[in-house]
């Protein structure tokens, strides 16, 4: 089977995103990737030293610019004719574009992959991970999204593919980039950090935020997350929820605090190796899931905690 | 401007889902079903910009059982206009769902199409890019601000570098996240109103959609249980835990 990779990138370096879907593709058979995107002739150099990657095809033109869906897609849909898998990391790049890839292949899209078992044949959580279905498609293309921590990740060394210009990209003309607010942060990526700290709505606000879970995250080496609630409330932007329908991480150390628990968020977490919970409820479910639990309030714990690290 | 918001019957989401013994799926009887909450916040859009003057009628659709009547009733509530109900028992695809949503819209001609980003059964985040697809329109995902101005509408997305705007041509897609709006509670008196709404009932025949699964479902299992572990009584015990993982 020949297997197409969509490599995440910003047009200067590849992400690390990709790195968990070439091993889940190479589970399928030989692993080619596209690099899709403006100047980004980089990317494709960093795309060919992954190991085990046979080829990258490069897709270099202006309208490829901000992996606007509606002109990616077609792209994709060209390169699936000698291609029999397209493969995509779950985030929120690969969920935008691998769906209407799927549709214009008339197949249905497998998301969020957690294991692959067999050429037609996958395993994947639903119901926010309170249910692990193993599914078996009929299609004889196969569009798929995967989920980053349950595969390691390929070497980013060690490769020597071959690069192959793709021409052909154009502007559907129904969608302009208008503007993006990227938050630059000094610390780990929470989807790749090893260390997380996360704080909730306990926390109480913006500037608690900072003087309580941003030095203890730093002391720790550590990315920042938050619930939901730490979210709405405006402590945090978007891009800090860990649960259902923010982040799924999976670091060997997670500590919760000031969350409560609620399944929408153990869902982004509860695979991580070591939970850690902070909570002054002894009721509080996060501590059903939690290997070390330590009641009481946060206001007290964490800057004593911070100052004894 | 007419709007169409497909709503998916869904368990609630306040439920924690039982996974049947015999591992064909989750348990669905005598449990309470509910509006997918992405679903709330695409009618609550919907309905905003009606009262602002940007779209003169809401079309609810639902695609499910005899019962998904009620959720397309709590969108009536809320404050859609009419509503469209098609009938089919079992798995309906987001391919097949998106067949019929396209054959729906080629007859309603609605200038805004808002879903919910994902359902929170299937967790599968695909309706709406394969709507888009098939329609051949611009999409705008996990929006958290919508804004119509003329014939473009420009959408803030949340994406996982932060947020990110876009403009598309009009007509679009818009798939909802959680923090574009806040969903209002149906009054009593518009859920009295609403049980007069019009509700229309088809099936996938009356579209010649196909509704055969591409996908089949070979076992549902519980996910590894994690097990509670200690509690550790205070911080200085929580420093040596720290060290001993060898991360402080
Ligand atoms: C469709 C849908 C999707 C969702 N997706 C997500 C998601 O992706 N991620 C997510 O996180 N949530 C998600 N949610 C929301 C989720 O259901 C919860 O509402 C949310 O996770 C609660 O956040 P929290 O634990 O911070 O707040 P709360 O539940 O309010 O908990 C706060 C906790 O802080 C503790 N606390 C308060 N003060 C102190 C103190 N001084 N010291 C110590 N502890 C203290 C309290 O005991 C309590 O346990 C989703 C909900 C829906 C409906
Ligand atoms: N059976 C259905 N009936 C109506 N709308 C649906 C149905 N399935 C999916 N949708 C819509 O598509 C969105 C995304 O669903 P999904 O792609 O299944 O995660 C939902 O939030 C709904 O708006």
């Amino acid at each position: 089977m020949k297997t197409l990779v969509l490599v995440e990138h910003d047009n200067a370096t590849l992400k690390d995103a990709t790195l968990p879907v070439v091993t889940a593709a190479a589970k399928l058979g030989e692993v080619h990737l596209l690099v899709a995107g403006k100047g980004c002739a980089a990317v494709a150099e960093q795309a060919t030293k992954i190991a085990g990657v046979g080829k990258v095809h490069l897709a270099d033109d202006a309208a490829l610019e901000h992996q606007l869906p509606e002109n990616i897609a077609p792209l994709i849909v060209d390169l699936m004719g000698h291609h029999d898998a397209f493969l995509a990391p779950a985030t929120t790049t690969g969920k935008n574009i691998a769906p209407r890839v799927a549709a214009l292949l008339d197949v249905m899209q497998l998301s969020d992959i957690i294991s692959v078992d067999g050429p037609d044949t996958f395993t994947r959580p639903i119901y926010a991970g309170n249910a692990i279905a193993q599914v078996k498609t009929s299609d004889t293309k196969l569009v798929i999204t995967v989920r980053g921590t349950a595969f390691e990740k390929a070497a980013s060394e060690g490769g020597s593919a071959s690069v192959e210009a793709v021409s052909g990209a154009s502007d559907a003309g129904s969608a302009r980039f208008v503007s993006a607010e990227v938050a630059a942060s000094e610390r780990p990526e929470l989807t790749s950090a090893k260390i997380i700290v996360s704080g909730g709505r306990g926390v109480g606000s913006g500037e608690n935020y900072k003087a309580l879970i941003e030095p203890l995250a730093d002391k720790l080496g550590a990315a920042v997350g938050a619930s939901r609630a730490a979210v709405d409330a405006g402590f945090v932007p978007n891009d800090y929820q860990v649960g259902q329908t923010g982040k799924i991480v999976a670091p060997e150390v997670y500590v919760a605090v000031g969350i409560s628990g609620a399944i929408q968020h153990l869902a982004g977490m509860k695979d991580s190796k070591t939970i850690i919970a902070i909570n002054k409820d002894e009721d509080a479910p996060i501590f059903q899931v939690a290997d070390i639990g330590l009641v009481g309030d946060l206001f007290q714990i964490v800057p004593e905690l911070t100052s004894k690290l | 401007m007419k709007i169409l918001v497909p709503v998916k019957r869904v368990l609630d989401y306040n439920l924690k889902p039982r996974v049947k013994a015999d591992g064909s799926g989750v348990d669905l009887a005598n449990v309470k079903l509910s509006m997918n909450p992405f679903d709330e916040i695409a009618v609550e859009e919907a309905i905003r910009l009606k009262e602002k003057g940007v779209a003169t009628e809401i079309v609810a659709v639902s695609i499910g059982e005899a019962k998904s009547q009620e959720t397309l009733r709590t969108a009536l509530a809320m404050g859609a206009d009419r509503a469209i109900l098609v009938t089919h028992d079992g798995v309906a695809e987001p391919l097949a769902v998106a067949k019929l949503l396209k054959a729906i819209v080629d007859e309603e001609q609605p200038g805004l199409v808002i879903l919910g980003k994902q359902a929170i059964d299937d967790d599968s985040n695909q309706t709406g890019q394969m709507l888009a697809a098939l329609l051949g329109w611009a999409q705008g995902t996990f929006a958290s601000k919508v804004e119509v101005e003329g014939e473009t509408v420009n959408v803030t997305r949340e994406v996982d570098g932060g947020l990110e705007t876009v403009a598309l041509k009009l007509p679009a897609i818009v798939t909802t996240d959680l923090r574009l709006n806040e969903p209002r509670y149906a009054s009593l008196p518009n859920i009295m109103k609403a049980k007069s709404k019009p509700l229309a009932q088809k099936t996938p025949a009356d579209y010649g959609v196909d509704m055969t699964p591409r996908i089949e479902t070979l076992n549902v299992s519980e996910p590894p249980k994690r097990q509670a572990g200690i509690k550790v009584g205070s911080v200085d015990e929580l420093v040596d835990k720290l060290k001993a993982l060898g991360v402080a």
